[in-house]
C-alpha cells in the first residue's frame, strides 16, 4: 500500500492530475486529457494518462465510477492520511507551499 | 477541396431530427428516403444555410456500437460546434434537461463543454476568440 502510495506520488504529471481533480472531482479521461494538454501544455497521450490513472487508483488516490455510458474519476485523498499518521506534522500552522 | 458533408451516426433517425432542430437549433436540409426505413438526412445550420451539412446517419452497422461505447465511456466527443458562449448555452441546454459530461471548461483562450445528444453521441460546444 505504501509503495504504491509513494510511487503514485513520484510522478509529476500524477501530482497535476491530482491537482486538476481538486479543482473539480468526477472528470471523465477526455477531460483530464484536456487539462493537461490545454491547461498545462503537457504533450501526453490518452493512453499515456489512462496508465497514470491507474496507478493513481492501484494507490486508492483515484476512484472510477460508471454512470450510466460514462466514467468518471473522482479523487480521493483518504491515503494521504497515512502519511501524516507516520510522520506526524507539528502542530504549527505551516507555509503555504505550491510545488507542482 | 472543401468539406461539404460530415456525418455523425445516430440510434434513432427521427428522435435525432428533433433534438438536433429544436434543441440544437440546426435546420433541416435534406430528408430522401433510403431503402426500406432509412433516410438521407441532413442538417445546417440557421447562420450558414449553404454551409457544411451533418447527416444525420443510422447506427446500424455493428461495428457502430462497440466504437461508440469505448468513445461515451471516456468521455471522448465525435463532433464539434462552435457557440458563441459556452456557459450561456450550458445554462439553456441543462434547462431543457440536457446532460453534460463536461461542464464549461475555461482553458486559457478556449472554453469547451461536453454534452450527450441523446442518440448516442458525446458532443463538444466550444468557444474561440475571434
Amino acid at each position: 500500500m505504501a509503495d504504491e502510495l509513494f510511487r503514485a506520488l513520484s510522478d509529476r504529471t500524477r501530482r497535476i492530475i491530482l491537482d486538476e481533480l481538486v479543482q473539480k472531482s468526477g472528470q471523465t479521461l477526455f477531460e483530464i486529457c484536456s487539462r493537461l494538454s490545454m491547461k498545462h501544455r503537457l504533450a501526453i497521450s490518452r493512453q499515456g494518462v489512462s496508465q497514470h490513472l491507474a496507478v493513481l487508483e492501484a494507490a486508492g488516490l483515484v476512484r472510477s465510477r460508471r454512470e450510466g455510458r460514462y466514467k468518471y474519476h473522482d479523487l480521493n485523498t483518504a491515503p494521504l492520511r497515512h502519511i501524516t499518521e507516520r510522520w506526524p506534522a507539528p502542530d504549527a500552522p505551516e507555509p503555504e507551499e505550491k510545488t507542482p | 477541396m472543401r468539406i461539404h458533408l460530415t456525418s455523425i451516426f445516430v440510434d434513432d433517425q427521427a428522435k435525432a431530427l428533433k433534438f438536433y432542430t429544436e434543441v440544437l437549433g440546426f435546420v433541416k436540409k435534406h430528408d430522401v428516403p433510403v431503402g426500406e426505413q432509412d433516410r438521407w438526412l441532413t442538417v445546417v445550420s440557421s447562420d450558414e444555410p449553404g454551409g457544411t451539412e451533418l447527416l444525420l446517419e443510422p447506427a446500424g452497422h455493428p461495428a457502430v456500437k462497440p466504437y461508440r461505447d469505448a468513445l461515451v465511456e471516456d468521455g471522448i466527443p465525435l463532433a464539434q460546434f462552435a457557440v458563441d458562449d459556452v456557459h450561456a448555452e450550458y445554462e439553456r441546454m441543462s434547462a431543457l434537461g440536457v446532460r453534460f459530461t463536461q461542464e464549461p471548461l475555461e482553458m486559457g483562450p478556449v472554453t469547451t463543454a461536453v454534452f450527450d445528444d441523446t442518440c448516442g453521441n458525446l458532443i463538444q460546444i466550444s468557444t474561440q476568440p475571434q
